[in-house]
Formats: C-alpha cells, structure tokens, sequence
C-alpha cells in the first residue's frame, strides 16, 4: 500500500516547522513565526482529510471491513530477533479520525493565536513549541509498534510540559507545569511495565502481531500471559491494568487527575489544544488502540469502565462549584472524557461490544470540536476582560455577539441538547450503557443533568448575570480569533450528523444504530432540568446561589475544595513518603556519612591529617559496611536462601 | 609468533605507547601543549588501530583469551580515555606532571585489558591491581589539593581491603576446585557452602570496583577529592572494564550456580539502585551528585545481568557504551567549569543557559540521556536493560526499577531546571571552550545521537555476545 506514503508529511511537516522556529526563530522568523508554523500545520491538515478521505471513500475497504494498513514500517533498533522497535505508519478508522481531529484543532488554536498571543515577546518560541507538541500527537497517533506509541507519548509530555510552563516568570506556571509532568511520569511507569509484561509474553512490539496474538484467548501467549500470576491476579490483567494506568495518567481519570485543572495556567489556545482535543484524548486513544487486547479481559474492562464513570461523576459535581472559567471547562473535560472511558470497558453480556466502543470514538469526535470551541471562546472573553474568574464577567453578550453565539452552540452540544453535535455521541454512549450496565448508566444519566447544569451556569455568568461594567473601548478581537470560533461552531453543528458507525467501529465493518426517540427523552428532558436550574439561578444576580450552597453545606464544601484530593497527595507525599524514606535517609547520611565528616573537619591539628583521615574511623567504617555485606550475604544464601 | 602480535594487538601497542612517552619523559624536556598534542594523537591512533584486523584465539594456556567481544569492549574503553585525555586538557596544560599522569593512566588501562582477555583468576587479578594501584596515585594528582590525597589514601586502602578478601575468595576456589582456570572452575562448580562463600568474596570484589551497595561508600569520598579527569576515568572506564569482565565470569564461569548468584544479584541491584537514588537527591555538589547517581546506575546494569541471556549481555555492552558518552558529556562541561572557575555546586549552574547556551545543551542532553527520556539513547540502553531483566519474569525487580527511573527523573530534572530557568545574580561567566575539550563534546554528542538512532551499533554488538 505505497499508495499512503505521503501521510509521513502530516508529522513531518510540523516537526520541519519545529526545526526552523526553534533554531531560527529568535533571529529570522521574529514576526512571520506564526505565519510560518500555521501554514506548515494547513499542509499537514489538507493531506490529513486527502487521506481521510482517500481511505474511507476510495481504498481503505476490503470485503465491507475497513482494513488495517501499514504504508511502511522501519526496523529501528532491533532487540532480539522478534522484538523490534521499529519507526511505522499504521492506518486504521481510528488513527486516521484522529488525524483529521488533532491537525485540525491544532491548525484552529494556530490560527486563533496569531491573534491572542501578538506582542508575545517569545512569540516564535511559542510557536515552535505548538510545532513540536503537533509532531508528537501526530506521531503518537500514527505509531505501528506499541514502543513508538511511547516514545511520542513521552515527547508530547515533554512539549506540554514546555507549553504549560510558557510563562515561566509566573512560578504558579512554572509549578502547573512541573506537576503535570511529574503525574502524568509516574502514571507513565506503569505504562512502561505494562509494555514489559506484554512484550515478554506476546514477543513481539508490534500493534497488529500484538493484537492478534493476545486478542485470542486460545493462543499460546494468551495462554502463558494468562497462567502467569502475581498476588494472585493474572499478569494478563496486571499488564492491562498497568498500560491503563499510563492512559489514565494523560486523559486525567481519577484519582491520576490533579495535574489537569493546575495545567490552566498555560496560555488559553494551548488548553484548548492540549487539554481539549488532543492529548488528554490520548488515554482513551491508547486502550482504543489495544481494544481488542482489553475486550478478551473483564477484570481490565471493569477497572476501566468504573474509573470513567467514577471520573465523569466528581469531575461534572467539582465543575458547579468552580469559579475560574478554565477551571470549569478543565473538569468538564474530565468529566467528558469519563464518559468515552467507561464507554470503552462497557461489555454487554449479549450481542458484540461494538457499540461502546463506536459511541466512545464518536464522543472523542464531537467533543474535540465543542471543547476547543469552549476553550477558545474563553480565550477570547480572556482576552476582553483581563481576568479568569466568571464573577468578574457578566452581561458580556452586548460587547461579544459572535462570541457569545458560538459559546451558547458548544454549551448547547455539551449539554447534549439536540440536534446539536454532543447529543448524538452521549446518546449512543447511553445506548450501550442501558445495554450492559445499569448502574453506570444511571450514574452517566445524572452526569448529564449535572453537565447541562455546569455549562449554563458557567454561560450565563458569563454573558448574562449582572450588567456589564466594561466599556466598549477594544472590540472582540482581531479577525484571526473570531475565524476559528466560527469555524468550529460549524463543525459543531454538523459533526453529529456524520454517519459514524458506517465507519469507525471495533473490527471495521459498519454497525446499525438509530435514534430511538423514547430512548432520548429521559437524557434530554434532564438536560434541560439542568439548563433551567441554572437559568433560574445564574440569570439574573441575586442570592439564589449562595443559599442554595449553603444549603447543600458539606457537600458544596467538599466539591468546592475539590474532594480534597490534592491534600491527600500531599499528605501520602508529604507526611507518610517523606517520613517514612526520606527521613530515615536523610539521618542515614547526615549521621553516618556527614557526621564522621563534620568529625574529621573537626580535628584541625598540625598532625599529619592524612593518619587522621584513616584514624577516625571513616575508611574503617567503609571496610566495616563492605564486611557487613559480605557477611550478610554468605548467612543469607548460604543457609537461608538456598 | 604472528599470531600472538596480532591477538595481543592492542595490549601491545598500549605498551608501545607508555615505552614512547617513559621514553620521552626522561630524553626531552617537551613543553606541556606539544605533549598533549602528541599524547592525543596516539591515542587516536591507538583507537583506530584497534578497529583493524583483530584475531580470536588462546595464548599462555588460557591464561589469556580473546574473541571479537572483548575487541570490541577494548575498542570502547579505548575510546573513553581518549575522550577523557581530550577533556582533561585544560586541567592538563599547567600541570607539572602530565607524563606521569599519562603513563600512569595507561598502565591501568593495560590492566583493565588483561582483566578482561582473562582466562584464569590468577590473570585476573593482576589486571585488576594493575588497574587500581596506579589509579591510586593519580587520584593524587591535584597536588595542592588536601582532598586529592585524601581521596588517593582513602582509594588505596579500601581496595587493599577488598583484593584481600578477592584473594580469600580465590583461594578458597583454588582449594576446593583444584584449579585457577575459568574452564576448569565451570566444570566443577557447585552450590556447596565452602564454594558459595568463595563466590561471595568474589562477587564482593566485583561489587567494591562497581561500587554496588553496600561495597560502595569509598565512592562518593573520592570521586569528590580526586581530580575530575580522574573521576571519570573512575566511574566510567574502571566500571565499565568490570561489568565487561562479570558478565562473561557469572555467565560461563558460574553457571553452574546461576541460581545462587541470580538471587544475590537481585538482591544487590534492588538495594544499589534506591540506595543510588535516596542520596542522589540531597547532593548539592556536582561531582558527588554524578557519583551517586553513577551507583544508581549500575543497578540498573545489574537489573539487565539478571537477565541471563545474549540479550542481557548485549545490552550491558551497549548500556556501557551509551554511559560512558553520556556521563562523559555530563562530566566534560563540569570537568571545564570547575577547571576554569573552580565552582562544582549545583546550584552555581543556576542561570547557566543565560550565559553559556552551548555547555548548557550539551550537559542537559547528557543529563537526559543518563536519565533516559527519550528519545536520548540512554533511553533505549535503560529499555534494553529492563526488557533483559523482564526475561525472568521477575516483576518486582521490574517495577522497583521503573520506579526508580522515575525517582532519577526527577533529580536529573531539578538540574536540568536550574540551568534553563532559574535565575542567578553570579552566574558562571561566559566561558570559551578550547579546541581539544570541544572535540571531546562534540563526540560525546555524536555518540549519543549515533548510537541511539542508528541500529548497527547495536546490532553489531548484539550479533557478538553470549548468554545461556
């Protein structure tokens, strides 16, 4: 299949842009760096839907089922004659969505920041880092061998890391950064084991050998994998539990998810791409990746499903309280991606486990569009009103029409209200939880009224409320940030309509879905329960709101203080880890190894101190430790270990 | 008589060297940078030859052996030291004693050649105190410095320490197997006590020179006094020539107590690694720093031994290799600025970026690199390592080493960070690096990208090495 050659240019593209606004920028590309990196990212997104278009309407299928490709693949490092790193293209219905969906938010927050962030001193660093962060998405998504996929999810750790700490004279900034990184590391260690445990028994690191070696319970290395245990679990689900570790890391599920609402401190159009649209997306994409491997598990498929909804649950209740606008749309995100989470791990006992995965990638779809579309427009109230905290703002739709159009569509599309994009995808996750599970689909059902809550409330603090105190001095914006909010709210209408199930589903071949309109009247009906409460309270100013949380008290409280979750960190961090490591090896070298120091400092005689130097014990200690070890070891195998 | 010229090769040319310089020492009063300048080129010469026409083969009654493996390592540790004699240049030229330093340097280096070409204990051991002894006395080599002679004493004697009980060990195995030749001691090996406790000494003697926990605590007292040619020499050259040395040793010469040493191994390796890490993180000098983070890193070699296989063993090599460019990019820019200003805190390299961008890039991609973020190549010698490991199966060693590799994360991190953003009212000024020291980065960057990117280097190794 040589004919997809070309998709190499879609990572390549940014990656060159990268190259030269990194090396260059500061000198030659001062003022035309955005011009640069946003046309390099058009190319890569008119070849992206050429591809798109090329596999699903011209020569993806095979018999009726859309086949996995493989344009080319490199042997890159070879460990041992069957486990190889290789550098590869794979091509498969989902690959090639999430081609079309990250180069072309990306190209949207490109364009969108032209605008905002003119007069940025390290304008051209900005955008080289949006460079580098494109390339690595692009490549994470396009990996044909399980250890590429890591290498660029590692890169995209690292660029979102350069991306949040951008303002890096803000030490809130600098420390959002860190944390983000620092989680999102350790949930990538489990991640790393996982790829382990699955290279050593499957023996290979390919995707499609992978698959097809593990998704059979009959073969031989579902059947060593399987056999194997450790603390009486199967390394099978050990290493699935493990790959999904690292998935939940980077999509922020609970209890990994504390990083998210800190990273807002980047600049706004980043959030919009890296926490909307792409790499938060980049869990649900891995374990999407290796569906068919999770399918053949349900201890794995239940871990995964209750920490989505459980995620989807305390992100939607956290998001009423907040009051920063990022805040907000930063645990919606959470909350959203809860759903295409537990979506992926619904099994239903009858029938394929089609659906959920379809609805799952269908909700991954919209959600891009309206969230980046959120994102931006709060970039762009940002912008106009200097301040993130929704109870500075009201009565903003005089002043920001357009604005306050496309926000109302992306509230509307989240909220799940038809026609609009959102309703679609959330009711075929319904659909396939109604099927398998009632007690996730009772507790997405509240999701969603909390959801449609959150969302108004949020649009009518903003835009409503209290007249505004703003004068009309600056306007919306330039025209290169109101471009991209209208192109997104159109996609956001028409992005529901898309027949998805003819073309993204678990093995490839379509599936038949429907609207069942009895289905969605439950869902909608309390969608907008949700709109109108929030309507009713956030409307008008008033006291309303301040009762009503003072009548919920503990609970507001706790929402309010987001569970306290991150004083839990801290306290497993702080008191428990620290004490219990740190200090032990803190006084281990302060006692032992500076003490004998601060010892011999302490000896200043005219002696000669080299006597001295072997004379306070210090060299005989270190015989002492050698012996102890000597010893300890011939006791421990000699006549206990043998 | 041909035969042996070529099999011995690179030993031979060695002695040839150090003759040429005694030589030069004692008919003609060069001045220092005429000397370097000759000095460097033979070793270069030295490397390239190296690479040319080896031989296989048995001399002496198997007293000593060689095959393209051991080529090969000599090769690689022959590179180090020419890296190392290019850095220590500006350390070098004032120095009273530089033909001394370099007879000295390349008798040890003889010495870790024979260790290795071993094929009796009794061989290995004199290439090992061949190679520690003189180690010893350019420790001293930073004459006006009290620390320098402290950690010259404090070397010598620890190892004095430990070849005595090396020597219990041997002969304890001479004893009870009849024999001092690796062929004859694999043949009659076995788990009884006597025999366990000879190998106990003598993996202890291992441990003492790859400073594994708790054989280890001489480390960080002479890394810090010594000169820092001399403490990279240390951490990278001597234990590279060891674990070159234990691989084959535990590999064929123990195997029949390959369960044993398994577990001691284990044991080991979980103990250095965090014990690597915990004191890594409180050092606020840089040498020390690279000490401790150094001990860390042979756990993570050990980790990779565990694994019993060619693949563990190709992967030790190219781990070795890949550390000794790495931690010679991180050592070279420390080795400069400590020579030039005398600063070797951590925290003097705050703001280092603003003043230095070079230096800083290249000390923050060997900092990765010995991190292994990828895509650095110390990366991919930390994945080779761990999936070698993975070959037992053994998760917990796996995970505590993963663990680890986050904890190391972090602290390479924290100097990575102050040196790109943190700010600093002193920083260490602008510094031009000359031509010599330069070309020493410039490899160490090279080796970095080359040996992680381009697959034959590790698929030459690996068409080279053993296992069971």
């Amino acid at each position: 299949m040589s004919t997809y050659l070309y998709i190499a240019l879609i990572p390549l593209l940014p990656l060159v842009s990268f190259l030269l606004l990194g090396l260059f920028g500061r000198k030659y590309f001062r003022s035309s760096a955005g011009a640069l990196g946003t046309m390099a990212l058009a190319a890569s997104t008119i070849i992206s839907f050429a591809a798109a278009y090329q596999y699903f309407f011209i020569d993806g299928k095979a018999d009726g089922i859309y086949q996995k490709i493989v344009p080319f693949s490199v042997s890159w490092l070879p460990f041992s004659e069957s486990l190889s790193i290789d550098m590869g293209v794979l091509l498969d219905p989902i690959s090639i969505m999430m081609l079309v969906v990250v180069s072309f938010v990306s190209l949207m927050v490109h364009i969108f920041s032209l605008g905002y962030m003119k007069g940025e001193e390290r304008f051209s660093t900005y955008y080289s880092f949006l460079s580098l962060f494109t390339f690595s998405m692009l490549g994470l998504v396009l990996s044909s061998n399980i250890f590429q996929i890591y290498m660029f999810w590692e890169l995209v750790g690292v660029s979102s890391f350069l991306l949040i700490g951008f303002y890096f004279d803000k030490p809130t900034a600098v420390a959002a950064a860190k944390k983000a990184f620092i989680v999102t590391r350790f949930a990538d260690f489990g991640f790393l084991v996982g790829i382990l445990i699955l290279s050593y028994y499957s023996n290979t690191l390919d995707f499609p050998t992978l698959i097809e070696k593990l998704s059979d319970p009959g073969s031989e290395a579902s059947l060593a994998i399987s056999s194997a245990g450790f603390l009486g679990i199967s390394a099978f689900t050990w290493a699935l539990a493990l790959v999904f570790m690292g998935g939940a890391g980077k999509s922020a599920m609970f209890p990994l998810h504390i990083w998210l609402p800190d990273a807002m401190e980047g600049p706004t159009p980043v959030s919009a791409l890296i926490h909307a649209a792409t790499m938060v997306v980049a869990g649900v994409y891995l374990v999407a990746r290796l569906f068919p491997v999770f399918s053949t598990n349900d201890t794995a498929l239940t871990l995964i499903s209750y920490t989505g909804v459980i995620s989807a649950l305390i992100a939607a209740i956290i998001a009423c309280t907040q009051t920063d606008i990022k805040r907000v749309l930063a645990y919606s995100t959470m909350s959203q991606i809860g759903y295409m989470m537990f979506a992926l791990g619904l099994n239903p006992e009858s029938g394929d486990n089609n659906l959920g995965y379809m609805a799952s990638m269908f909700h991954l779809f919209t959600h891009a569009f309206f969230k980046s579309l959120l994102f931006l427009g709060a970039g762009a109230i940002i912008h106009f009103v200097h301040s993130n905290d929704m109870r500075d703002m009201g009565g903003l739709r005089k002043w920001m029409p357009l604005t306050h159009a496309t926000f109302l569509i992306a509230c509307l599309a989240i909220a799940g209200i038809p026609p609009f994009a959102g309703f679609f995808s959330k009711e075929e996750i319904l659909l396939a939880a109604y099927d398998s599970n009632m007690i996730i689909y009772f507790i997405a059902l509240i999701t969603g009224a909390l959801t449609a809550f959150y969302m108004f409330r949020l649009y009518f603090s903003i835009f409503w409320n209290k007249d505004s105190t703003h004068t009309a001095d600056h306007g919306e914006g330039p025209l290169s940030m109101k471009v991209p909010l209208v192109i997104l709210a159109i996609f956001t209408l028409v992005a529901g309509l898309l027949p998805f199930s003819e073309y993204i589903t678990a093995n490839g071949a379509p599936i038949e879905t429907h609207i069942n309109l009895g289905f969605s009247i439950a869902p909608v009906l309390l969608a907008i329960t949700g709109t109108i409460l929030a309507g009713w309270l956030y409307k008008t100013p008033g006291d309303k709101p301040a009762k009503l949380a003072a009548a919920l008290g503990g609970l507001y409280r706790a929402a309010y203080h987001k569970f306290y979750i991150d004083e839990i960190y801290l306290f497993i961090t702080k008191k428990v880890l620290f004490n219990l490591v740190g200090k032990p090896a803190a006084w281990f070298d302060r006692n032992i190894v500076d003490g004998t120091m601060n010892g011999m400092a302490a000896v200043t005689a005219k002696i000669s101190w080299l006597t001295k130097g072997i004379q306070n014990g210090r060299v005989q200690s270190y015989a002492l430790w050698f012996f102890g070890g000597v010893a300890a070891l011939s006791v421990l195998f000699i006549y206990l270990w043998k | 008589m041909n035969d042996l010229l070529i099999i011995m090769k690179q030993e031979l040319l060695l002695t040839l060297i150090i003759f040429v310089l005694l030589t030069l020492k004692i008919a003609k009063d060069m001045d220092n940078g005429a000397f370097l300048n000759l000095v460097n080129l033979l070793l270069a010469i030295n490397f390239v030859v190296g690479f040319l026409g080896g031989m296989e083969g048995m001399l002496f009654n198997e007293m000593y052996h060689t095959n393209s493996l051991i080529i090969l390592e000599k090769n690689i540790l022959n590179l180090g030291t020419l890296i190392i004699s290019l850095q220590s240049w500006s350390w070098l030229k004032d120095h009273k004693h530089v033909a001394e330093f370099y007879i000295l340097l390349l008798c040890t280096l003889l010495g870790m050649f024979f260790m290795i070409s071993a094929g009796n204990l009794l061989m290995f051991y004199l290439g090992l105190e061949l190679s520690t002894i003189p180690l010893a006395a350019i420790a001293n080599f930073d004459l006006a410095k009290r620390k320098s002679s402290e950690a010259a004493m404090k070397l010598i004697i620890s190892s004095a320490f430990s070849s005595g009980l090396l020597l219990f060990g041997i002969s304890l195995v001479y004893g009870s197997t009849g024999t001092l030749g690796f062929a004859g001691i694999a043949a009659s090996y076995s788990a009884d006590p006597m025999q366990l406790f000879a190998f106990v000494l003598l993996l202890a003697g291992f441990g003492f020179k790859i400073s594994a926990v708790p054989f280890h605590l001489w480390t960080a007292d002479v890394y810090e006094g010594a000169p820092v040619a001399v403490t990279s020499y240390l951490s990278v050259i001597s234990k590279g020539a060891i674990l070159f040395v234990l691989v084959p040793v535990l590999y064929t010469v123990f195997k029949p107590i390959a369960e044993s040493w398994y577990n001691m191994l284990y044991l080991l390796s979980v103990v250095t690694i965090i014990v690597g890490n915990l004191f890594a993180i409180r050092q606020e000098n840089f040498k020390r720093f690279l000490a401790f983070s150094s001990i860390a890193q042979v756990g993570f070699i050990l980790v990779g031994i565990t694994g019993s296989s060619s693949a563990g063993s190709s992967a030790v090599v190219y781990f070795v290799l890949i550390y000794i460019f790495s931690n010679l990019a991180a050592f070279g820019v420390v080795s400069f600025v400590s020579a030039t200003t005398g600063r070797e805190g951590i925290s003097d390299y705050k703001g280092f970026y603003k003043t230095n961008p070079v230096l800083s890039w290249v000390l923050a991609i060997g900092l990765f690199s010995l991190a292994g973020v990828p895509p650095t190549a110390g990366f991919f010698g930390k994945f080779f390592l761990l999936l070698a490991g993975a070959g037992k199966g053994n998760y917990i060693l796996l995970t505590i080493a993963a663990l680890n590799m986050i904890i190391s994360l972090y602290y390479y991190l924290r100097i990575v960070k102050a040196i790109f953003m943190d700010s600093n009212d002193h920083p260490i000024e602008k510094l031009s690096v000359p031509v010599f020291p330069k070309l020493a980065l410039y490899l160490c960057m090279a080796g970095i990208v080359f040996t992680g990117f381009v697959r034959y280097v590790y698929d030459y190794i690996q068409s080279l090495s053993i296992g069971f």
